[in-house]
């Protein structure tokens, strides 16, 4: 019983902690574009390339 | 046959880009990627075959975004813009890095599920035009709208479902926690002071939940009560109250049952249904609505000092004096003061062959100014437009089908007081008849509310429209009503409209029994490359990749001249008018000392159009064909499509009064149409289609919009709708199905909350997989 008393809380308040948190990714908008989201991780945003680009290569062929 | 490096489409032999593109556009675009050091994105895209390839577009008219440049409080002009043409993530990063390596540029961010583009910058280091130029030249069209007009509604109610939804997950969870508990303990090893405990935890965690997640069905319930009318979330409401209200009165007298588990369960059950339902149609809507397609060409105003200004077509007043320069769409509705043209009205009346203006002559918004500049003064704006008196029409037109009651609501009609009805039999009987307490009694009609409770008919319907719309989603239909489904299953006439939807909307050159040579289309190709007018571009198109002949002299009115030779309309040419054959725009070359060569064009039929007609006969529809245009093109076009069929030049009203005659007969018509004319009609219509390419308006009115240059998205439509609404009624058997063994059981007395709890998913999960049937397997 005194076991029970105390997982209770405990299973409950993470639970809230839980719910806590996705009502907050809710809020600052991280459900806004769940497509977009899902696919920028594969591609590299870096900072502009420096002002020489790598040597002109032949296009491929039907890329 | 290679393909273009650039758009993926085949390479024509006559391409005068190389063997590697199709066009100088795509070529351009190439180098302009590699240039910025962003190739890697030809390696990482996916082409989407059903939307239209990735090609710089010179025939879109100039839109100035200046314009629509919103300056904000932190310095920084910003750009809200909808993107056509996207295929893929790698086109979200291709665009956001593009615009990104301009100068000035602070902020470019494209959410891809909206397809929206904001781009910020400072205004001293760059402009507008400017920052946009490298992502056009690639080939992506780029709409502005004004975020201010864009409704938040909407997009608040869904983060509010999105909340309540994640509540009652987690109340719903934790309940079920003790629940089971409580279940398992049923047999006698539990003591009353740990169930009575269990019970009150449980309360404690449903209680405010249940509080917070009721509220959309409740206002819903409310409204419809008001309204003397009942709809599914009147007994989904009643349910929960009570079943919530009976659990505590239970927990406070330490009784036997307790229903917090059910009543959160089934709320988060309809949650999640309805989040998905708001999702699936808030894309739709939100990728047609707002748009500023026709007001997004700025008005250029000449000033009484004679200085020109730009001007967004809602600031410009009667009386102002309007210059529209060739190519140009016009904005305003005006007379003509100087100046001769011809104006394409194919958008306002259906009419293909371009009308001549000339001073005296009265313009309508959103008709497209051809050859010469024009001068004119304003005569109306905004609500006087003839534009807006036809958006007013469709307004009316709309009315008249919110009157149309989905199904579920149809059968919640007399769901509703049957399961009222039977739960307060129950009371009564075990009240009157038995010897039973009338809290166990009122215990006992709550368990027939429960289980009768309809989960599984609440989720019917939304379930098969969330996957229906989401496979149209992935076809390139967008499904903006939730009941056009329903409507579209129903439907046993199709009517179409002839210029820009059974049509490609677009002159071409016609080559059978044609007078010229070949040599004379060369000459003539090569001329009309140097123009933008809609004709020249057309003879263009037809020979591509010709090479441009140099110092070309365009004659504003009139046509081209190159040397001697002189490429032009059947007036500057001095041809006389025989009124025979012209059922479409036509152009004369004439070469010194040869008499004038025609070359006549006209609006193909789009590449499928004769195969989906015939379809749709086979599948048991009659075909109709209302048109704007006038009697000659129309037959012809309803000849080579086989139509029986059909009307030309009907005006906006007539084609209206024609609906308005078939659904008198009873007949349920399907009308697909794209232009302004059709407007009213789309909105009349029981149900209606529209490609992407219709104006704003027509949009608006469509209840859906499909993607492409091809018309099968309409067979494929119908196909869906009517699986969905097999799917539909087979979900309502199962349902009521499933109703007919637990109702009598719960009347009987022999439902505990662990057999409700049970009962409810089983029932929710068997027609959920049902309707999940539509996503997979072929349509044929």
């Amino acid at each position: 019983m005194k076991a029970i008393l105390m997982l209770i809380p405990v299973a409950l308040s993470l639970g809230a902690i839980g719910l806590a948190a996705f009502l907050w990714a809710l809020r600052s908008g991280q459900f806004d574009d769940l497509d977009g989201a899902a696919n920028r991780i594969l591609f590299d945003y870096e900072d502009p390339p420096p002002e020489t680009p790598a040597p002109p290569q032949n296009p491929p062929p039907g890329a | 046959m290679s393909t273009c490096a650039h758009c993926g489409s085949e390479i024509g032999p006559a391409s005068d880009a190389g063997p590697d593109f199709c066009c100088r556009g795509c070529q351009g675009a190439y180098t302009l990627v590699r240039g910025m050091g962003l190739d890697s994105y030809y390696q990482r895209r996916c082409i989407d075959p059903a939307l239209r390839p990735l090609k710089p577009d010179e025939d879109a008219g100039p839109i100035d975004y200046r314009a629509h440049v919103q300056s904000g409080e932190d310095g920084l002009d910003s750009l809200y813009l909808m993107v056509e043409g996207m295929h893929c993530a790698a086109c979200v990063w291709l665009i956001e890095s593009l615009l990104a390596r301009q100068p000035g540029v602070a902020e470019a961010r494209m959410n891809m599920t909206t397809r929206r583009l904001v781009v910020r910058w400072r205004p001293e280091e760059n402009d507008a035009n400017r920052v946009l130029a490298p992502v056009q030249a690639v080939g992506y069209h780029l709409q502005p709208y004004d975020p201010a007009r864009l409704s938040k509604e909407g997009e608040r109610q869904e983060k509010a479902l999105l909340r309540a939804m994640a509540v009652a997950g987690f109340a719903a969870g934790n309940v079920m926690l003790f629940s089971v508990s409580i279940w398992a303990g049923d047999g006698g090893s539990m003591n009353p002071a740990t169930r009575s405990l269990f019970h009150w935890i449980s309360a404690l965690i449903a209680m405010p939940a249940i509080v917070y997640c009721l509220r959309p069905f409740a206002r819903s319930a409310m409204t419809a009560l008001m309204a003397r009318r009942t709809n599914m979330d009147v007994p989904i409401t009643l349910a929960v109250v009570l079943a919530s209200g009976m659990s505590l009165w239970e927990t406070m007298h330490g009784g036997h049952h307790a229903y917090f588990d059910a009543a959160i369960s089934l709320l988060f059950f309809l949650l999640i249904g309805r989040y998905l339902d708001s999702r699936a149609r808030g894309r739709a809507r939100s990728a047609a609505e707002h748009l500023l397609s026709l007001g997004a060409s700025a008005v250029t105003v000449l000033e009484a000092d004679g200085s020109r200004r730009l001007l967004p077509p809602e600031q410009v007043r009667v009386g102002m004096m309007v210059l529209v320069a060739p190519g140009e769409r016009i904005g305003i509705d005006a007379t003509v003061t100087g100046g001769l043209s011809e104006v394409d009205t194919s958008l306002i009346t259906g009419e293909t062959v371009p009308v001549e203006v000339r001073a005296g002559a009265a313009v309508f918004a959103g008709t497209l100014n051809l050859s010469g500049a024009l001068r004119m003064v304003v005569t109306a704006v905004g609500e006087n437009t003839l534009l807006s008196e036809i958006v007013r029409m469709m307004e009316v037109a709309e009315q008249g089908r919110a009157k149309y009651v989905a199904v579920a609501d149809r059968v919640s009609r007399f769901y509703a007081p049957v399961v009222h009805g039977l739960g307060l039999v129950t009371f009564l009987y075990w009240v009157l008849f038995t010897a039973m307490a009338w809290q166990e009694a009122l215990l006992t009609a709550i368990s027939v509310l429960i289980v009768t409770c309809p989960c599984a008919l609440a989720l019917a319907v939304p379930v098969v429209q969330v996957v229906a719309s989401g496979r149209l989603l992935r076809r390139g239909i967008l499904l903006k009503s939730s009941t056009a489904q329903e409507r579209l299953a129903s439907v046993d006439t199709v009517v179409f409209d002839k210029t820009g939807t059974l049509t490609v909307g677009r002159p071409e050159l016609i080559r059978e029994d044609a007078a010229w040579s070949e040599e004379d289309l060369v000459l003539a190709a090569s001329i009309a490359a140097a123009s933008k007018h809609p004709v020249a571009r057309a003879i263009t198109r037809a020979l591509p990749g010709v090479r441009v002949a140099e110092a070309v002299r365009e004659v504003p009115g009139c046509g081209l001249e190159w040397g001697e030779v002189r490429l032009g309309g059947r007036r500057w040419l001095g041809v006389a008018d025989d009124g025979a054959g012209r059922s479409g725009p036509e152009l004369f070359l004439q070469k010194p000392g040869c008499p004038p060569v025609r070359f006549a064009f006209t609006d193909r039929p789009r590449q499928d159009a004769a195969q989906v007609v015939a379809r749709l006969r086979r599948m048991g529809l009659a075909v109709e064909l209302l048109s704007g245009d006038r009697a000659e093109t129309v037959a012809q076009v309803a000849g080579e499509l086989d139509i029986k069929q059909w009307r030309a030049g009907c005006t906006p009203a007539e084609k209206c009064a024609r609906l308005t005659e078939l659904a008198a007969a009873g007949h349920r018509v399907l009308m697909v149409g794209d232009g302004l004319n059709d407007a009213p009609a789309l909105a009349l219509a029981h149900v209606s289609m529209s490609p992407s390419s219709a104006v704003d308006v027509s949009q608006t009115a469509a209840d859906l919009i499909f993607q492409g240059g091809q018309l099968g998205p309409v067979i494929e439509a119908l196909q869906v709708a009517r699986k969905g609404s097999t799917l539909v009624k087979e979900n309502f058997v199962l349902a009521f199905g499933y109703n007919l063994i637990t109702i009598p059981m719960a009347m009987m007395g022999m439902v505990t909350p662990l057999i409700a709890a049970i009962a409810m998913s089983t029932s929710s999960v068997v027609v959920i997989s049902n309707a999940l049937r539509l996503a997979r397997g072929r349509m044929r």
